[in-house]
């Protein structure tokens, strides 16, 4: 194939990819927009295969279906619930992709045609320095991730002294030495960058707290594209590099939403550390307050009478596995005439979006999932707030309380429906450490329980 | 006339396809957001591209083994992202 006519296909796969993210703006339109997506990288794989500098094929397509059958099979059998866990997993294999080919580049760099070995063009060098240290922190930085949110390591926050100043001088050594590695094309020094990427990937997660693992996911998403681009850029291939952006523009969106939902910098979250101290400062002055507790009985009576409820859903949902029971107690009320609304704040769960896909899976139909904006204003008319597994996002402190670690965050004006039903396991804080005012309001119903368990035991009351 | 540099060349794609993204991305509905992490993670693995060039044209066994390792990685993230998010789709679309 000529080099014209594969970068002519390589504009089709570009636009196919734009296409497949623009899909995403409606369930409707996204299956066509995956299948597009999927039609773009089928094109851009087959029009590098016909390339002619490509002459042997065996450790493609064994690396292919070697890599498609793991990847698929992890796929399917993966719960939704361990989704975030999943996308951080594959968000470290980009990563690691871009550091072999950027590895792969610098021994054989005619291959590429960058030049002879020796005599690396310097922008090449420059880019596959940067490229390998972008894919290096991806990939350190979502491997601690993905043990965080899996549960290997605690997700409290890893604070050590001197931490910032050491991630600073790390990262001006990394920029001296992607200087030299420019200059002299020494082997040493570009693994030398690659360690020290491979570091300060692992040091930049670990301070960063469980709470903020929508914010750590996008941005790793971000870094991922930025990594491909870098590679893009030391291929001079335009479709990695359009590729890269559309990803990093993606990455970076979600987690201006992310943390604006948290009503945080991106500053502070990644000089990382929310959710420790903060946590033992509150809990103080927390016990001996008075509130009520009812029963999965009451919960069901209550419900039953009202006109409407408003589900308030968060990660204990998906902790607990509640969704499919929290889904059979939504159809049995709409049955009694009551109407059924689901109400979802952006940092809901562990990655953006993560409600709504559980949601899903338990058939909850889409028109009455709404987003914070949607719903907020309908709480005054609510008769029942029903929160299951969310704590923080219903905490009435962040608009009142200045003093409060999440002051100022939007949050869901549960309180101001008629009844408060709030499922919890016990009176322990949320994730970020803070008391709940909303446990000791006048209408407040405390249920305590596994949230799976409540949903079961409301819907045997029902029933009955 | 001087020919422009490759550089400044993939700069003007590149940062004209931030713009693009910046765009798209804002008209995703919140409620598609897992689907939009998964399907740009399954795309950002285009970068199969260099791991195929390295794997299928190298004459070193180190390289081919880079390659290789690269064509396996991005391999899992293109099926197993493509899939996940198949999943995720078909879910939003069952019901009605």
């Amino acid at each position: 194939m000529s080099a014209n006519l594969s970068a002519l296909a390589y504009l089709i796969s570009s636009v196919c990819f734009i296409l497949a993210l623009q899909g995403l703006s409606s369930a409707k339109t996204s299956q066509r927009g995956l299948t597009l997506g999927i039609i773009g990288m089928i094109l851009a794989v087959g029009t590098t295969l016909a390339s002619p500098i490509v002459s042997s094929y065996g450790w493609i397509i064994t690396g292919i279906i070697v890599g498609g059958i793991i990847g698929s099979f992890i796929a399917q059998k993966i719960q939704l619930t361990a989704l975030p866990q999943l996308i951080a997993a594959f968000h470290s294999l980009v990563g690691l992709a871009a550091v072999c080919v950027a590895g792969a580049a610098l021994l054989e760099p005619a291959s590429f045609n960058l030049g002879q070995i020796g005599s690396i063009f310097r922008g090449s060098l420059v880019e596959m320095g940067l490229g390998v240290a972008i894919g290096a922190v991806t990939f350190t930085g979502s491997l601690v991730a993905f043990a965080k949110l899996q549960g290997l390591v605690s997700g409290n926050p890893l604070i050590f002294k001197g931490q910032h100043p050491l991630n600073a001088i790390l990262l001006i050594g990394l920029v001296i030495l992607i200087g030299l590695f420019a200059m002299t094309e020494s082997h040493s020094l570009f693994w030398g960058i690659t360690f020290i990427s491979l570091l300060l990937g692992f040091l930049l997660i670990l301070p960063i707290g469980g709470a903020d693992m929508p914010v750590v996911i996008s941005m790793l998403n971000s870094y991922s594209g930025w990594a491909a681009a870098g590679i893009g850029f030391t291929l001079a291939n335009s479709l990695l590099i359009v590729t890269g952006a559309l990803v990093g523009a993606s990455g970076a969106i979600l987690s201006y939403i992310m943390c604006k939902g948290m009503n945080r910098s991106i500053i502070n979250i990644i000089l990382g550390g929310f959710g420790g101290e903060q946590a033992a400062a509150s809990q103080g002055r927390a016990e001996q307050r008075p509130y009520k507790v009812g029963s999965a009985e009451d919960a069901a009576f209550i419900m039953k009478n009202a006109k409407s409820v408003i589900i308030v859903p968060g990660y204990g949902m998906a902790v607990a596995q509640a969704q499919h029971a929290l889904r059979e107690m939504g159809d049995i009320l709409t049955k009694e005439g009551v109407q059924v609304r689901y109400a979802i704040h952006p940092v809901a769960g562990r990655m953006p979006g993560h409600m709504n896909v559980l949601l899903a899976e338990a058939k909850v139909p889409y028109e009455s999932v709404l987003e914070l904006d949607e719903i907020n204003r309908d709480f005054g008319q609510t008769d029942v707030a029903f929160v299951i597994g969310a704590n923080d996002v219903t905490n009435p402190s962040a608009k009142t309380d200045p003093k409060s670690p999440i002051y100022g965050m939007p949050v869901l004006d549960v309180e101001k429906a008629k009844t408060v039903l709030f499922v919890k396991r016990s009176m322990s804080p949320g994730y970020a450490g803070v008391d709940n005012e909303l446990f000791y309001q006048d209408n407040t119903l405390m249920l305590f329980g596994d949230a799976k368990k409540m949903c079961e035991e409301i819907i045997k009351a029902l029933e009955e | 006339m001087e020919s422009i540099s490759p550089f400044v060349f993939g700069l003007t794609v590149f940062i004209l396809a931030v713009f693009v993204g910046y765009y798209v991305v804002w008209k995703v509905t919140p409620a598609l957001h897992s689907p939009l992490m998964s399907v740009t993670n399954a795309i950002s693995s285009v970068i199969i591209v260099g791991a195929v060039l390295a794997a299928g044209t190298a004459q070193d066994l180190l390289t081919q083994l880079f390659g290789f390792g690269a064509v396996v990685m991005a391999s899992v993230n293109i099926f197993g992202g493509f899939v996940v998010t198949r999943r995720m789709l078909g879910m939003f679309n069952k019901k009605k």
